[in-house]
């Protein structure tokens, strides 16, 4: 975007004009709604914006250019896993037969998305290794979701009916938590190591006869591979409770760490993050779930099956009791499933060693950067995986210049900011994720931006705690647009026009 | 690798600053009993060869059918401003915006969409989106329960049937209380709520009822009483939750019209791809008091320090990045894209297109169900539908595997998608939309019709057997 940043937009509502924009499809016949009764009917139309095909299409194309996006530049947001987005992945769910398919035709009919869902399910269940793996929960968070219901059911089977809490580190993301509240769970948060890892001891205190899961990111949300992550599975399993991992940061292990292999009973993967399925401005998603052989009977319905004479169905409406049902309306998000599928196959088996070897190797080398140029904290130093946290505390105590200000800085020089103030558990946190498919010489650059603004902090503090000041507007009333919440137009009185027929 | 920058020297630069030998040393913190093996995987598929795999699977699926499936996923002519809008790299590659700074496109965006989704329902808080249908209908089933502190909701059976699975499964286990009401059986309101059922259950003192869920059109298509359901839920002190087809709202009254105080439902129907499930568009929306307990991203409208007009995510405190096990819901990412692709289809139909939309399939239901008529196929309700009906089939299920080998989706086998209603075991439900032509009609009326009469034929006048040439 260019210094000055491109126009604000009015509203769509503004730019409305009754009469324009008619043509799209054709009028039907004046008695179309004849036979409606008048109880049912409509009183008044809907104010809906009417723009002509220009209007509407600058509009917009205005609108997408007051975003950064990855197709625009860096975007370093961590535990996000930013990297670039293919664009045969776009070209493949766009064709036709992937996309015109209705949700509910019949098996003879979509025989080539149901082998292709049932050929991702298998290529998860080798990276992940596990036993199956449901394509079902719409994102991350419901991944969770359907795991945690999982592994209740499954306590419940056994006739463990006392198993009401699940065990999450301090340092996990929200969805944890809030995740176990709505399963009927009660969350235990238990403190980090000083060295950031898990408190093992910790954990063993709060393991029992009522734990129903431990919830694990691993790597931490710190970056950090969990060392001690063997004895804590061990710890678990012998409690008689099950083991969850968050699959948030899979784009640091491919290759490297199969959660199955190592003991875990069920983890989702979020194929927008390490699969490469675009964020779409905040979704959608896709959050597969993987499980060990103790919850497959428990998957979700319905299952991609693969029959004896190759051809594949799906699952009939009660044919499996002992699932936990359904989780979302049809059978997922084909849409991402497709894309990912894409990508997976793109890779094979080296190009995903490779993608996780240089976006490790990518975050070490930005983190060895920034530690060696000094100014920045860099609280856990040792080896890192694809992501990292450095930290402001030093600069604020010295200059009063926050992370957030460091953050809104970095717009001006044309990067995304990382992820700020998350993990809850560091101070001042920048929490930084390059990803694999960024340049040596862009992350030099970012590298020079953070040293750059670190010095600005010291010499012009007031530039750096008013910045952005080159982004389309400036810091926003946050406080006010929650004190009295403007959440839609409206458009004004008279704003609608009867329709003509 | 596919997509990366790395040349070899570039690593070696990297490893050299690091001072490495070798990117395994980045992995030597796991402990080596833990380390995985090798993937067994294919070898990586050249572009080239990847698009000639997915032209193959792609194939192997039917999209040519005179289709007249409907429920839950409409076919809607798409103007093709809309996918290249979508196409954007600026709106696809972005995520939620929390640098708003940079993400007022995308702040802007969604404001907009809340703005368009609560003229159209009626109801002036809209959620930026959820998973989709199913998953908001559950997330406002338990919004009324959190509302009123109560922990029993009622669900009529009219429900679409996945989105009551799926309340099944969210309700299951967490201490609240779910439970169906029947469909009402005979007479013109046949095939909707039995709202004399719904008034004896509203009426149990000892268990108050949190919130009740209708649909409007209902998953058989009829047009329910949402006025009357509205005043008994509001008469018990109970929330009414309207689950709606957006497009259909362009039409028929909308939830706020009839005082439902929450309106769920699948914004697939504007603009979006069928695509075999997803991704999709969850409509979340309520009355203003209940906006704190309302789950998702909002955005609101504010000002930067120099006054300007801007955009920011609101109201966070209801969300699990804050809240973490105190939250509303644990939802995070949702749906973005799609409210961006419904907000652009409505703005590319503007309000005349929309109901030329919904009008025309109503026209184009009406001429089916004459068609069907006229070749013995007949309504198994009586009540008034919009634009998706279920009509009495002999053998339905063989029928509708017999008309796909002659071109025609014949909607959907009710006794294979409810097998719990037995009154529908010989019924399909069909759709008609703007999409469906004349020629459409025709061809389903002609081949189910000599297929009905081959097996009265066949079956010495009894409507009831196998058709010929079917195999079931």
């Amino acid at each position: 975007m260019s210094a000055s940043g491109p126009r604000l937009q009015p509203t769509i509502f503004e730019l409305s004009r009754p009469g324009r924009g008619a043509g799209k499809v054709p009028h039907p016949p004046a008695d179309a709604l004849d036979r409606l009764p008048a109880q049912h009917r409509r009183e008044r139309p809907a104010a809906l914006p009417e723009v002509n095909e220009p209007e509407a299409v600058r509009h917009y194309v205005n609108l997408s250019q007051m975003n950064h996006a990855v197709d625009t530049g860096f975007y370093p947001l961590g535990s996000c896993t930013m990297k670039w987005n293919p664009k045969v992945n776009e070209w493949a769910a766009r064709q036709p037969g992937f996309a015109q398919l209705h949700p509910l035709a019949p098996d003879a009919i979509a025989q080539g998305t149901l082998q292709l869902l049932w050929e991702l399910e298998q290529i998860l269940i080798e990276i992940s290794g596990m036993h199956a793996v449901t394509l079902q929960p719409a994102a991350g968070a419901h991944g969770e979701l359907t795991g945690i219901l999982m592994v209740r059911e499954y306590h419940r089977a056994q006739g463990d009916m006392d198993r009401t809490d699940v065990l999450v580190p301090d340092s996990a993301h929200g969805t944890n938590p809030a995740t176990a509240t709505m399963a009927g769970l009660r969350t235990i948060s238990i403190k980090a190591a000083p060295d950031g890892g898990i408190d093992l001891d910790g954990f063993k205190a709060a393991l029992g006869p009522t734990t129903a899961a431990v919830m694990i990111t691993n790597p931490s949300t710190l970056g950090i591979f969990e060392s001690r992550i063997g004895d804590l599975l061990d710890a678990v399993h012998a409690a008689g409770a099950l083991a969850y991992m968050d699959g948030a940061n899979l784009n640091a292990i491919l290759g490297r760490f199969k959660p199955g292999e190592a003991g875990f009973d069920v983890m989702h993967i979020n194929t927008h993050k390490t699969f490469s399925t675009p964020h779409g401005g905040g979704g959608p998603g896709a959050g597969p779930v993987a499980v060990g052989e103790k919850l497959e009977p428990f998957l979700p319905a319905p299952r991609v099956l693969r029959q004896a004479d190759g051809s594949f169905r799906l699952e009939r409406v009660g044919e499996r009791p002992t699932s936990i049902g359904r989780m979302r309306s049809f059978v997922g998000s084909t849409g991402v499933l497709v894309r990912a599928y894409a990508y997976l196959r793109t890779h094979g088996a080296s190009g995903l060693a490779e993608i996780t070897d240089d976006a490790v190797l990518a975050a070490n080398y930005l983190k060895q950067r920034l530690a060696d140029s000094g100014a920045y904290d860099i609280p856990f130093p040792g080896v890192c995986k694809h992501e990292f946290i450095a930290s402001a505390t030093s600069i604020k105590k010295k200059t009063g210049v926050r992370t957030l200000d460091i953050a809104k800085r970095l717009l001006d020089h044309g990067f995304h900011a990382p992820t700020v103030y998350f993990p809850l558990t560091v101070d001042e946190a920048m929490l930084i994720e390059p990803t694999e498919t960024e340049s040596i010489e862009t992350l030099d650059a970012f590298a020079d931006a953070l040293v750059a603004i670190a010095r600005e902090a010291e010499a012009d503090p007031e530039t750096v705690k008013t910045a952005p000041h080159t982004a389309p507007v400036r810091r926003l009333d946050e406080a006010g647009a929650a004190r009295n919440p403007n959440l839609r137009w409206r458009p004004a009185a008279g704003d609608w026009t009867p329709c003509p027929d | 690798m596919a997509y990366g920058p790395h040349t070899p020297a570039d690593r070696q630069r990297m490893l050299a600053a690091l001072r490495m030998d070798s990117v395994d040393d980045l992995f030597a913190d796991i402990p080596v009993g833990l380390r995985s093996s090798p993937l067994r995987l294919d070898p990586p598929e050249p572009e080239q060869l990847l698009m000639r795999r997915l032209d193959g699977l792609a194939a192997k699926n039917r999209v040519d059918l005179a289709s007249f499936l409907g429920a839950g996923a409409y076919r809607h002519f798409s103007p093709p401003l809309v996918d290249q809008i979508l196409l954007r790299g600026e709106w696809y590659t972005a995520y939620t915006p929390y640098q708003p700074e940079v993400s007022q496109g995308t702040l802007q965006s969604i404001y907009e969409y809340e703005s368009l989704l609560a003229e159209l329902v009626g109801l002036d808080v809209v959620s930026a989106s959820h998973y989709d249908g199913a998953a908001a209908t559950a997330e406002a089933a338990l919004m009324t329960c959190r509302a009123t502190g109560r922990g029993r909701v009622l669900v009529s059976r009219a429900v679409h049937p996945h989105y009551r699975e799926v309340l099944r499964t969210y309700f299951h286990g967490n201490g609240l209380h779910f439970e169906e009401i029947p469909l009402a059986a005979e007479g013109s309101v046949a095939g909707t709520t039995d709202l004399a059922e719904l008034e004896r259950r509203l009426g149990d003192a000892e268990n108050p009822v949190a919130g009740v869920v209708l649909a409007q059109p209902n998953f058989y298509g009829l047009l329910e009483p949402m006025r009357d359901a509205s005043d008994l839920v509001h008469a018990a002190g109970a929330l009414f939750v309207a689950v709606v087809e957006p497009v259909s709202l362009a039409v028929l009254a909308p939830p706020g019209a009839y005082g439902a105080d929450i309106a769920a439902g699948e914004g697939q129907a504007l603009g979006i791809p069928p695509q075999y499930g997803g991704p999709y568009l969850g409509i979340l929306a309520c009355t203003e008091p209940l906006v704190r307990q309302i789950p998702g991203r909002l955005v609101g409208m504010t000002t930067d320090v120099d006054g300007r007009r801007a955009y920011v995510m609101t109201l966070q405190a209801r969300e699990q990045h804050i809240r973490r096990e105190k939250a509303a819901s644990n939802i995070c990412t949702n749906q973005t894209l799609l409210a961006l692709a419904a907000s652009v289809w409505l703005a590319a139909l503007g309000p005349h297109g929309l109901r030329d939309v919904a009008a025309l399939g109503a026209a184009r239901a009406a001429e089916l169900e004459a068609a069907l008529a006229s070749v013995g196929v007949a309504r198994v309700h009586a009540g008034a539908y919009l634009n998706e009906f279920a009509v009495r089939v002999p053998n339905a299920p063989a029928v509708h595997r017999e008309l796909l080998e002659r071109g025609v989706l014949a909607g959907l086998v009710l006794a294979e998608a409810v097998p719990d209603e037995p009154a529908l075991a010989d019924a399909l439900l069909v759709c008609a939309t703007e999409m469906t032509t004349g020629d459409d009609v025709a061809t389903f009326a002609r081949e189910i019709g000599a297929l009905l009469a081959d097996a009265g034929a066949g079956a010495g006048g009894s409507a009831a057997a196998a058709p010929v040439g079917v195999t079931a």
